[in-house]
């Protein structure tokens, strides 16, 4: 589904990633993780085409397509999903609405006409009651005003409206108590499925009790150091990201 | 030759073709006095400092209308609000096209100017209104010396014109640049109600310059509602000149779409004569390229315990220039009065420029007067919230 190719990218001529390599195919949760500045967020961005973030050679291809020359509309409509790590406060513009346009833009590049209003409901209803939103929250502007844990709430209630074939998850587990980790996670496992992928990027193991991943990446300065099953996670609980860095000298 | 020399030298050749008795010659040989002493503005006026009329009076205008093309209503049926029932009053090139217009005399006039400027039976309106409520100034002056042709429409006591009217004027500017001068004026008597869309469409490729004037009168408990579609092509100019005399109990709101053409002037001007009056100006205007929209308002408080609103939204793109220069005038006399302006624009390139300015002059004391202006950029940072799920 996705494969990031000896990926360089940087901002302002200051060269983040180096030489990334990853492969997730469809039905796959892969966790990378990483200590603070490693690139993870960066990796994210450039996946998703933020516009500031250059790209200085490798490539990034999902489903067979290279994505670089792409928009991130273009991206989105191609059934790619990333989750902010800082959802940003968009002011006079409601949950609903944002979706509803999402949603509508997402089929009309599909050449499909607009999802009938009852069926819109319908769908917000079922999805902001399996993340347990209340409808109120629905009506008002977005991300503008909430608390971490709604913001990161409301990233998964747009993730299972729209979704996606591969989701990027940025540190979604950041700014959320554990129940409202819990309910989050049972927003994404529902989305489990073997057509369908993710990529969870987060500092701790602890969100990778709830959505357990087939594969777990490290990633340092840029690259990504080591790979393994879900058990590597615990070990970097245990033992900490110095010990990928020492033996990475050794 | 420039446009004002070549304006003054061709209004004595106008002068020959217009009837013997035509009723206006002498306050057209006024007004032409008044150009001439004052000619096209320019930048040195305040009032212009952000326009420049130079690219305009430089050029070579054809003042005289060509025959009316062939225009088929297939070829020009965008240009209308066509989904709706309406009156229609259509001119091709400043001269009205009955096939495309659809007038009235049934209980309210809704015609032509140049029938109403010559039929005696119209001559008590327009003693008391033409060129009555224009505030004197170059263009107007300009306008009202050449000007024939134009939307007329009366409305007595208490009528409610059951449908909007369309005025639209369209240029066809196939032989060469045009010059248009058209002529409004619109009288709703007291208890009336009306509804109006207004609409400058070039068709041709050559450039036009419209210097349009327009006067609405709204007399006591009068709605005037009215909405200008400023959507014209890129070698399109044009100036506005809409003065508005309104009484007791009125309310009259204008909206200005603006999102097209290459140099758009608004000079709309309100005159509160009595108590207890609202006027509404708004306007949106979002354009690119080199284009060019400049709103000069004015909103004279003469009488006490009125209202006015003004709302004024702006997107510029690309090179694109705008100009919001909101004035309000309140006089000694004109107590308990609320006057509201807001003007908020977004620049979405380097290169575009808003020059925004509010005018207070207040000299009555017992007032609640606010201004408030914005100017800002989209966040990158929202905007690739936004596109990164697909909403573009």
């Amino acid at each position: 589904m996705l494969h990031v190719k000896n990926l360089d990218a940087g901002i302002e001529g200051e060269q983040i990633l180096n030489g990334v390599n990853l492969e997730i195919n469809a039905g796959e949760v892969h966790a990378l993780m990483g200590p603070n500045g490693s690139g993870k967020s960066t990796l994210s961005s450039v996946i998703a085409g933020k516009e500031e973030y250059e790209v200085t050679s490798g490539d990034v291809i999902f489903e067979g397509e290279s994505f670089l020359e792409l928009d991130p509309e273009e991206r989105a409509h191609k059934g790619l999903f990333l989750s902010f790590q800082y959802p940003i406060e968009i002011p006079g513009v409601s949950v609903t609405n944002f979706i509803k346009t999402a949603i509508n833009q997402n089929r009309k590049a599909h050449g499909r006409e607009d999802m009938p209003a009852s069926e819109m409901l319908k769908l917000i209803r079922e999805k902001s009651e399996l993340l347990d939103i209340d409808r109120k929250f629905l009506s008002r502007s977005l991300n503008e005003g909430f608390s971490g844990g709604e913001k990161k709430r409301n990233e998964i209630f747009q993730m299972a409206m729209l979704e996606p074939k591969l989701a990027i998850l940025d540190e979604t587990d950041s700014g959320l108590d554990i129940d409202a980790l819990r309910i989050v996670a049972n927003g994404v496992n529902k989305l489990r499925a073997a057509d369908k992928s993710i990529l969870v990027i987060t500092h701790y193991q602890r969100l990778l009790e709830y959505i357990v991943p087939d594969f777990v990446h490290v990633m340092i300065e840029g690259k990504i150091v080591k790979s393994g099953g879900k058990e590597l996670a615990y070990e970097l609980e245990e033992k900490g990201y110095d010990w990928v860095k020492a033996e990475l000298t050794v | 030759m420039n446009l004002k020399d070549k304006l003054l030298s061709s209004y004595l050749a106008f002068q020959e073709q217009l009837d013997l008795n035509d009723s206006l010659s002498e306050l057209r040989d006024t007004s032409i006095r008044d150009f001439e002493a004052h000619g096209f503005p320019t930048k040195k006026e305040e009032n212009w400092k952000y326009t420049s009329l130079n690219s305009i009076v430089k050029n070579d205008f054809n003042l005289t209308p060509a025959k009316e093309d062939a225009i088929e209503f297939n070829d020009v049926k965008k240009y209308f609000i066509h989904d709706i029932d309406t009156y229609k009053i259509v001119f091709i090139d400043g001269v009205y096209s009955s096939y495309l217009s659809e007038t009235t005399h049934d209980g309210v006039d809704i015609c032509l100017l140049s029938s109403a400027l010559n039929k005696s039976k119209y001559k008590p309106v327009i003693d008391v209104y033409y060129n009555k409520i224009a505030q004197k100034n170059s263009l107007t002056s300009l306008n009202t010396a050449f000007a024939k042709e134009g939307a007329y429409i009366y409305i007595p006591k208490g009528k409610a014109v059951s449908k909007p009217i369309q005025i639209i004027h369209l240029a066809t500017g196939n032989e060469a640049n045009s010059m248009l001068q058209p002529r409004n004026l619109i009288v709703a008597e007291e208890n009336s109600e009306v509804q109006i869309i207004e609409r400058h469409q070039s068709l041709g490729s050559n450039p036009v310059f419209t210097n349009s004037v327009t006067e609405i009168y709204a007399g006591k408990r009068a709605m005037v509602d009215y909405y200008k579609i400023q959507n014209d092509k890129d070698e399109a100019s044009l100036i506005d000149n809409t003065h508005i005399d309104q009484h007791d109990n009125s309310e009259v709101s204008v909206h200005t779409f603006s999102f097209g053409g290459k140099l758009t002037r608004n000079n709309l001007n309100f005159y509160q004569n009595g108590e207890h009056i609202n006027s509404i100006l708004k306007g949106v205007t979002i354009i690119e390229g080199k284009q060019h929209v400049d709103h000069n308002t004015l909103v004279h408080h003469l009488e006490p315990n009125c209202e006015s609103h003004q709302d004024y939204k702006g997107i510029f793109d690309a090179a694109s220039t705008g100009v919001f220069n909101g004035k309000i005038v309140v006089d000694r006399i004109a107590q308990k009065i609320n006057a509201y302006q807001s003007n908020n624009n977004i620049l979405v390139s380097d290169k575009a420029t808003i020059n925004s300015k509010p005018q207070l002059e207040i000299f009555a004391d017992d007032v609640r007067c606010s201004h408030g202006c914005t100017i800002g950029q989209l966040d990158e940072d929202a905007l690739f919230y936004m596109r990164s799920r697909g909403n573009w």
